[in-house]
């Protein structure tokens, strides 16, 4: 297999590149999916038989709380490849991916919460899936204190990549949690033994808003590591050709 | 029916304000991570003209 692509990647003018160019592709097609999900999550799908109308909060809060675990095992994934090959594009992507994945880790709480309380009858319960929610964000916010508690760039990189892979073991404890354990919050919501939990009416909204979710992501993660190279490279040569002095 | 479209069957205390936390999440982190990239490329920016200056 050909890795030249992984290690150039690695190169900080080449990432700053390609991320720029990338940015808006990303940002439009989020754009779209996200309105052709709005205009099924609170118009075209029907209530739930159940849940009646409350039942449109899944269409932020699954997006959001994929979300959350996805930008930890990106963070996770970009920390353990920075500690192995001294890559420096990827500790900046892990540490890009930390702020983006600790607020919808906040707005999957906060959202669940609100779903609780008309269907549980409770805005917190300490559930196998709502606490190992939580314990994310602590992780997150472990992650990012840790990292602005180092001031050598280099050292806390090192420091917060370990967290960040310990904090690994929670992602399986989050998925599987409503399996494990007795748990008040409801089962898988996209797929069931395979096949899918709801119907087409509902199921293609909530998929296009988990696409426009995971879209925007995207193109957060790259404004916000191309910020985080510059601050890194600033005394490099490349930045003045690649920014212009102004 | 706009009326009816908004109460949400009842549910609209619990499901609007969902949905304006989540945009709000939204606009809130492109707004800093903009502010970011563009605080680190001035002060990228004053550098390399410094060191112009200097040379």
């Amino acid at each position: 297999m050909n890795w030249t692509w992984f290690h150039r990647l690695g190169s900080p003018p080449h990432f700053f590149r390609i991320a720029g160019k990338m940015i808006p592709w990303f940002a439009w097609a989020a754009l779209i999916a996200a309105i052709a999900g709005l205009i099924g999550a609170l118009g075209t799908a029907p209530p739930d038989y159940q849940q009646g109308e409350g039942y449109r909060i899944i269409f932020v809060h699954v997006p959001a709380a994929l979300l959350s675990t996805m930008a930890y095992a990106v963070m996770a994934a970009a920390a353990g490849v920075g500690l192995i090959w001294r890559m420096n594009v990827a500790h900046a992507v892990a540490a890009s991916s930390a702020v983006v994945g600790a607020w919808f880790t906040f707005v999957a709480l906060a959202t669940g919460s609100l779903w609780g309380r008309p269907m549980w009858g409770t805005y917190w319960e300490w559930d196998p899936r709502l606490t190992s929610e939580l314990v994310l964000l602590f992780l997150y916010l472990g992650f990012m204190g840790l990292r602005s508690a180092i001031d050598d760039t280099a050292r806390a990189d090192r420091a917060s990549a370990v967290l960040a892979l310990v904090g690994v073991i929670n992602l399986p404890i989050i998925h599987y949690s409503v399996d494990w354990w007795n748990s008040l919050h409801q089962g898988h919501t996209v797929l069931k033994f395979g096949k899918a939990a709801m119907p087409p009416s509902m199921l293609v909204p909530l998929l296009l808003m988990m696409l426009a979710f995971t879209l925007y992501f995207a193109a957060i993660l790259l404004v916000r590591t191309r910020g985080e190279i510059l601050r890194r490279e600033r005394t490099a040569r490349w930045i003045s050709e690649a920014i212009g002095s102004g | 029916m706009m009326l009816h479209w908004l109460a949400m069957g009842g549910y609209w205390p619990f499901v609007w304000p969902s949905y304006l936390i989540a945009l709000f999440a939204i606009v809130l982190n492109i707004v800093l991570a903009r502010r970011a990239f563009r605080r680190a490329r001035d002060d990228a920016r004053r550098r390399a003209r410094s060191q112009r200056d200097a040379s």
